[in-house]
């Protein structure tokens, strides 16, 4: 951490002027701190400082069985949830050659996808009212609500789910989940053109985030961005597509690509993503097989030796899961990669240059999640 | 060439803001798709499976299925559940280990169902019950057994 004497320490340059943005900022998410160097309005130096909601999540991991630190995932990125869970039951899965009943399968790509559905539509909620739009708010978590409604039916919370378990998932589908889940894809399809008529299509959003943030392919690629960050430099990065896991490689969906490298692009490429979430739902929604939902484990799980790493692709980008095993009941060290701090890394490279006022925009449009970056 | 450029700029910025204040004002007129619930009045739906706290199922005759086997207790991540037991004495005489207080912490729980999940004998459930605010920190830590409820008979 810095101390305040520092900070006035490394401005002394003639005519810059150091402003902070956050902890407590609305913009920024949650507790984030920017220091910012300007020279008048221009942005000079972005730091950002992090740590104020470090809970050592890792560390905790480690004192936690194979079966509870699944649980404490779900604080990490608070808005795909399922997805965490689903990351760390795949890399217990990979230690321990469990084969998934083919419902589990199913169960978890749509829960994953109606994760990433409630998140981005949580995200253009956001950034729409960085940019001074309320109204898209309310609209974006009306859709929500009623994910989170089938999420609650089914799983029976609404935000940190531990539904996926090492085996499959917790409980079996509510019966009424696929007649609910029919009801949100035909009102989201309704609901979408008129997310374009208020936001897409507006000018003044378009102007504000057209042209700013710009985020070459080389810069993303070396700075380690993933997910529609980096997607929206022109990278192909889908984990989805290159290292399919579950059943991604059976079904069919586009790997959206923008090369406008602003933030408009990275808009551009959520939106479609949007899209492209409905079309799988709407693949497996009649198509679950009958079955078990979680296949027979033991009681006690007990990885072998050795070192094992597995991936997904969140709403925000690559999380990757490294656990060392020792043979024993708990992890001897885990570490959890997450896409937020390395989207969040590039911020600096984004913002440099650019006008003050935009830098809500171009954070906005990275879609942070501070507990997952921090975690 | 560059005016009718800018005109035409012009015009197409006052339409879209046209367009997104239409979708604006058929909201206004359309109350009926207002969403908001007044909540203390008006109760919400919850859902069947919502976690809302552990409970330990009591039947009529005040007695529960619960062996004192601490399952429970071993897969809670943080130490919600303390399970203290006794013994009892069976009528052959025998020495048997039974549930004397089944301590539950409100406060440190996060819902993540993995006790209910370990529970051989089923004895554990999540209940419904969301508004959990009390004036004092302490009456979060409950005692979950009913005074004076005992085993079920043929539960192992």
């Amino acid at each position: 951490m810095y101390s305040t004497t520092e900070i006035v320490k490394q401005s002394t340059a003639e005519g810059e002027m150091v402003i902070n943005i956050g902890p407590q900022h609305p913009a920024t998410h949650g507790v984030l701190h920017f220091v910012i160097t300007l020279n008048g309005e221009t942005i000079k130096k972005v730091e950002p400082h992090l740590g104020y909601i470090h809970r050592s999540i890792e560390k905790m991991c480690e004192s936690l069985s194979y079966r509870q630190f699944v649980y404490v995932t779900s604080r990490m990125d608070y808005l795909s949830s399922h997805i965490n869970n689903h990351a760390c039951c795949l890399v217990t899965e990979q230690a321990l050659q469990i084969e998934l009943p083919a419902r589990a399968l199913v169960i978890r790509v749509l829960m994953d996808e109606l994760t990433r559905l409630a998140s981005h539509m949580l995200w253009w909620a956001s950034m729409a009212m960085d940019i001074g739009a309320l109204t898209p708010f309310f609209h974006a978590f009306r859709e929500r609500e009623m994910i989170t409604d089938i999420f609650e039916d089914t799983c029976g919370t609404r935000l940190t789910m531990n539904y996926m378990v090492p085996g499959g998932v917790l409980m079996d589908l509510h019966p009424d989940f696929q007649k609910k889940v029919h009801a949100f894809i035909n009102q989201f399809k309704t609901k979408l053109p008129e997310y374009d008529e208020l936001v897409t299509d507006n000018i003044i959003f378009q102007n504000r985030t057209k042209g700013i943030g710009y985020l070459s392919r080389e810069s993303a690629i070396s700075y380690g961005c993933t997910g529609p960050v980096a997607r929206a430099s022109g990278v192909s990065c889908d984990v989805r597509k290159h290292f399919p896991y579950a059943i991604y490689d059976k079904l069919d969906f586009k790997e959206i690509i923008d090369t406008g490298c602003d933030s408009w692009a990275r808009y551009k490429v959520r939106m479609q993503e949007m899209r492209q979430s409905l079309h799988i739902i709407e693949q497996l929604i009649d198509n679950i097989p009958e079955g078990d939902f979680q296949a027979k484990t033991k009681a006690v799980l007990k990885p072998p030796k050795g070192e094992f790493y597995s991936k997904v692709e969140t709403a925000r980008g690559e999380l990757g899961v490294y656990i060392v095993s020792e043979g024993a009941t708990t992890p001897y060290r885990i570490k959890f990669r997450s896409p937020g701090f390395s989207n969040l890394s590039a911020l600096e490279h984004m913002a440099v240059g650019g006008k003050i006022g935009d830098f809500v925009a171009v954070m906005g449009s990275i879609d942070l999640v501070i507990p997952d970056i921090d975690r | 060439m560059f005016l009718i450029k800018y005109i035409k700029e012009v015009f197409g910025a006052v339409k879209s803001l046209a367009i997104g204040m239409r979708r604006t004002l058929s909201y206004f007129v359309r109350p009926k798709e207002i969403i908001t619930q007044q909540y203390p009045d008006e109760r919400p739906v919850i859902a069947e499976r919502f976690r809302g706290e552990v409970v330990l199922m009591h039947d009529e005759n005040n007695e529960h299925a619960c062996t004192g086997c601490t399952a429970c207790e071993l897969a809670c991540p943080n130490g919600t559940i303390k399970i203290v037991t006794k013994f009892d004495t069976t009528p052959e005489g025998k020495k048997k280990k039974a549930l004397d207080t089944f301590v539950y912490r409100l406060e440190m729980c996060t819902m993540c169902n993995l006790c209910v999940e370990a529970c051989p004998t089923s004895a554990i459930k999540m209940d419904t019950a969301y508004e959990h605010s009390v004036f004092d920190r302490n009456k979060l830590t409950k005692k979950l057994n009913n005074e004076g409820s005992k085993i079920r008979s043929g539960v192992e």
